[in-house]
């Protein structure tokens, strides 16, 4: 494999007409990461994906390619491997066929490409198949001649667009480990397009999260599931409840939150919380306790009713009534935990270390400084 | 829906069954007979080695697939690139490619031959401006050239269509792996893009192909007789009907026709080409770079006024004195479409009752060809379809001589006229090979209404021939009316079974008397003006028929 290119977005802005799909988007991609590009349909992922492979022309920004602006560069010379989301394997030509294309328009010699073509698709465990036409592959096995095709060409990048999406659930798990194995293995830069948290989450190196065209934070899995920069982030990586209020006056050590759909309780007060005024409360499911009586300690305990209940295995979902608002808790499950039935009255611990607050106006605007900033 | 056959539906089919076998089937499998047989009914090839031991059979035989060959590949020029950026690229002349796709339909070959002659030909408008300027003259319209010209021009359109249907429905990922993989311009074309649209192609060519090999009108116009269908034309009216060789064409001209659509049947079959696959998102179309621009509008200009140059000349010759040696005709006059309507009234007449007649017919074997297929269990319906649809491919000559043979010496029932002297073998005719229009439009219409709907009614009381006639027709009608004009214009502008059939003049339709009067120089004039009307009386057809099918889509839209 020719060795791992550094990729890197610069101020790039795109529009379909009236629509600003991309706006004064800027992410660097390191040499042999994986890194993932997550949002809801719709955000501009994919046109990114695109724009990154020479598909589409930004209006304003530059692509760089180890430093080198590569924008005027069209596809078939960008060196950039893609797998897409169809796979977009030509019926009319078999396997190896499919595979050897990218080489031959190389102009390599006959002997080398068909090494290579037997070596990439050994590399997916599908040199048996070469002499089969498409249509006669499963989805996975599509998947992975789509994936030979592209590394056979020794692509200084791996450009994902939802590879995934089209398996069924259990094939999916198991062929996104095999991707992650696969690329820390070559070392490839690769940048994987997905609207599938989960998918980012346990694959990437670093994630960048999308929305509405605009990069809401780049960072580890950890970071963006730890410490998310803003509302979207918070409860689009993972699930999270939310709770609308207003911080009032300081006492003491802390301060009052004062909810209309909740009760209101007192935080300590801590250095990262915005002054007072219109926040929202975003808390994990699991950082919830439950309990027949108010605990001691740090928490803050609040009177709930029990409204439904989920068993999962691992864990006990619950909804529970705060007051006017319902939150989620999630409850470790063991032999002999307890377990509460719906219309129970019961206490909620809430763990204020846990307790990401945010300005009620970070959910309407987005933030690129704040993101840019996040990724350095 | 019943799950049984009742004794109607088997009756309706056996009444169909017959028909098709009486006026399709008999009359080919006669002339294949006869090609194959001595008089005494024992098989030979004599006539075979007879037709290839003359030299001018062997030479037809040659030009007829040099033209057809050069015709198919000419259309593919033309076409081709034109598909390609309208479906591929942004570009604002989609729409001037769409009329370039119709335009040459609306006006049959032979009509506009004559035209081509005078813009064209030696001393064609064409040729005179590059006698002046330049001292040269280009033979487009010498001997085949003429033919292959005039033939590309009307029959690109055929190909055009099917590969911008078969380009549409390609996953664009698929050009873009190619694309990310190192290959672009002219070998993207060649290696991706046009394999994956080879199954619209060769639907498209095979088309043009068959047609061009059977056509009877355009050669003829252009006084080209050493073709295969001009020849078993002269066979049979100079030698007679009882000369082999003219069967020994007859089979040759089937034999091709039904090879090139079974080679395209074959060759579509087997083949995994369901290219538009699951999350295959429209990419945005490629944008031209400035020269890219010019070269395409260049193109389409060009293609644009070839298009539509029989329908100027044909306009022009209409209200011409005289056009001889001058760039365009000398004097104007109105003369001609007097001519025409004093004269030649009863033809137009003609045409409309024979048209009317056999698109009626059509529509009523259509819908019920259709209603059986779709909705009944009579064993064996399919045949009906297949059979119906074969009618597609059989050569208007072949047809015509079968005919002319099968039913010589039968008379019409309850007179002394014999059949084919009868304007009713027009009808028959007609209806046969327009069969297969109507009822793809009829299967179209039947498709879209909904079983429930019929069990509602018959829920209700309504027994299933009150069902058709209340429920099914009344929301076939679009579709059905769309038949009966694509049927009508198709047969006002047949020119082979006409020739054929046209006994006396009183019984000729106005396609004949376009060809009869293109005989003569004196006679364009008059000709243009009846060719002219003809192609209205298409354009009109043509018009109204995407009418109702665009009023049922948007009826069922806004019932969906």
């Amino acid at each position: 494999m020719s060795t791992a290119a550094r990729v890197e977005a610069r101020d790039v802005a795109l529009a379909f007409g009236k629509t600003e799909v991309l706006r004064d988007i800027s992410i660097v991609v390191e040499p042999g990461e994986f890194f993932t590009l997550l949002g809801p349909s719709g955000c501009g992922k994919s046109t990114l994906l695109r724009l990154i492979a020479g598909f589409n022309r930004a209006q304003r920004g530059a692509i760089l390619i180890d430093g080198r602006d590569v924008t005027a560069v069209p596809p078939w010379k960008r060196e950039l491997g893609m797998v897409f989301q169809s796979y977009a394997l030509w019926p009319h030509l078999t396997v190896a066929q499919n595979v050897a294309f990218g080489l031959e328009e190389r102009r390599l010699p006959r002997d080398e490409i068909r090494r290579k073509t037997r070596d990439a698709l050994g590399l997916v465990g599908l040199g048996e198949l070469s002499e089969r036409r498409p249509h006669q592959l499963s989805g996975g096995q599509q998947q992975r001649v789509a994936l030979a095709r592209t590394l056979a060409i020794e692509p200084r990048v791996l450009l994902l667009d939802e590879p995934l999406s089209n398996l069924d659930a259990k094939l999916r798990v198991h062929m996104r480990h095999e991707l992650g194995q696969l690329q820390r293995r070559l070392g490839i830069t690769t940048i994987f397009v997905t609207h599938d948290q989960e998918e980012a989450l346990t694959t990437s190196d670093r994630v960048a999260v999308m929305h509405q065209g605009v990069i809401q934070q780049v960072g580890t899995p950890m970071d963006l599931f730890d410490r998310p920069a803003n509302r979207f982030v918070a409860e689009f990586v993972g699930t999270i409840n939310v709770v609308s209020g207003t911080l009032q006056k300081s006492i003491g050590a802390s301060v009052l939150f004062v909810s209309p759909q909740a009760s209101s309780f007192s935080l300590p007060r801590t250095e990262e919380m915005p002054g007072h005024g219109a926040v929202t409360l975003a808390f994990r499911p699991h950082s919830l306790t439950l309990a027949e009586t108010a605990g001691g300690g740090t928490r803050v305990w609040l009177d709930a009713v029990i409204e439904a209940r989920e068993f999962l295995g691992e864990f006990v979902r619950y909804r529970v009534r705060v007051g006017g608002a319902e939150l989620i808790a999630d409850q470790m499950h063991f032999g002999g935990a307890p377990v509460y039935a719906p219309g129970k009255r019961v206490q909620v611990g809430l763990d204020p270390a846990q307790i990401k607050i945010f300005p009620e106006e970070a959910e309407a605007t987005v933030a690129p400084a704040r993101a840019a900033a996040g990724s350095a | 829906m019943s799950s049984r056959a009742s004794a109607p539906q088997i009756a309706v089919a056996l009444l169909i069954a017959a028909f098709l076998a009486a006026f399709l089937v008999v009359p080919v499998l006669t002339v294949v007979y006869v090609a194959v047989t001595n008089p005494d009914g024992s098989l030979t090839l004599a006539h075979f080695a007879a037709f290839f031991e003359l030299s001018l059979m062997r030479e037809s035989f040659w030009n007829s697939l040099y033209v057809a060959g050069l015709t198919v590949l000419f259309s593919t020029v033309v076409a081709l690139p034109l598909a390609y950026l309208t479906v591929r690229f942004q570009f604002r002349g989609a729409i001037l490619i769409q009329t370039l796709g119709v335009l040459p339909l609306v006006m049959p070959a032979f009509v506009g031959a004559a035209a081509m002659q005078l813009l064209f030909g030696r001393s064609g408008t064409v040729n005179l401006l590059l006698q002046d300027w330049f001292g040269i003259n280009i033979p487009l319209m010498q001997g085949l050239n003429g033919v292959i010209f005039v033939e590309t021009l009307h029959y690109f359109p055929f190909i055009l269509l099917n590969v911008s249907v078969a380009l549409a429905n390609i996953d664009t990922a698929m050009e873009e792996a190619a694309q990310n993989l190192g290959a672009s311009g002219f070998r993207l074309f060649r290696r991706i893009v046009f394999p994956l649209a080879r199954p619209g192609y060769v639907a498209g060519a095979s088309l043009v192909f068959i047609k061009v090999f059977d056509d009877l009108g355009t050669p003829l116009v252009l006084n080209v007789t050493n073709m295969l269908a001009p020849q078993a034309y002269l066979r049979v009216t100079s030698i007679g009907i009882e000369d082999p060789i003219g069967y020994v064409i007859c089979f040759i001209l089937v034999g091709f026709s039904i090879a090139a659509m079974a080679g395209a049947a074959g060759f579509l079959r087997g083949r995994e080409f369901a290219t538009l696959q699951r999350g295959g998102a429209g990419a945005p179309r490629r944008t031209l770079t400035r020269w890219q621009a010019a070269i395409a509008y260049g193109w389409i200009g060009l293609v644009l006024l070839l298009v539509l140059s029989p329908h100027l000349g044909l306009l022009l010759l209409s209200f011409s004195k005289v056009w001889s040696y001058t760039l365009i005709p000398e004097s104007f006059t109105l003369a001609n479409y007097a001519t025409v309507f004093t004269d030649s009234t009863r033809m137009i007449w003609n045409t409309l009752v024979y048209c009317g007649l056999a698109a009626l017919l059509d529509v009523v074997l259509g819908t019920a060809i259709a209603y059986l297929v779709l909705r009944t269990k009579v064993p064996g319906r399919q045949i009906l379809d297949h059979l119906a649809t074969v009618a597609l491919a059989m050569p208007g000559v072949v047809l015509g001589i079968g005919y002319l043979r099968t039913f010589r010496g039968v008379d019409l029932p309850f007179t002394d006229t014999p059949l084919v002297a009868s304007w009713v073998v027009f009808v028959l005719a007609y209806s046969v090979r327009r069969l297969p229009y109507a009822l793809r439009s009829c299967t179209a219409a039947l498709q879209q209404v909904h079983v429930s709907l019929e069990e509602a009614a018959q829920n209700l009381g309504a027994s299933q021939g009150r069902t058709i006639h209340r429920i099914v027709v009344p929301m076939m009608a679009g579709g059905i009316a769309a038949g009966f004009v694509t049927s009508f214009v198709t047969a006002a502008v047949e020119i082979s079974e006409t020739i054929l059939l046209t006994s006396r003049e009183s019984l000729a339709p106005m396609s004949y008397g376009i060809y009869l009067y293109m005989q003569s120089i004196a006679g364009r004039g008059p000709g243009a003006a009846l060719g002219v009307i003809a192609v209205i009386v298409v354009a009109v057809g043509t018009y109204f028929s995407h009418r109702f099918v665009a009023a049922r889509a948007a009826h069922q839209e806004r019932r969906g």
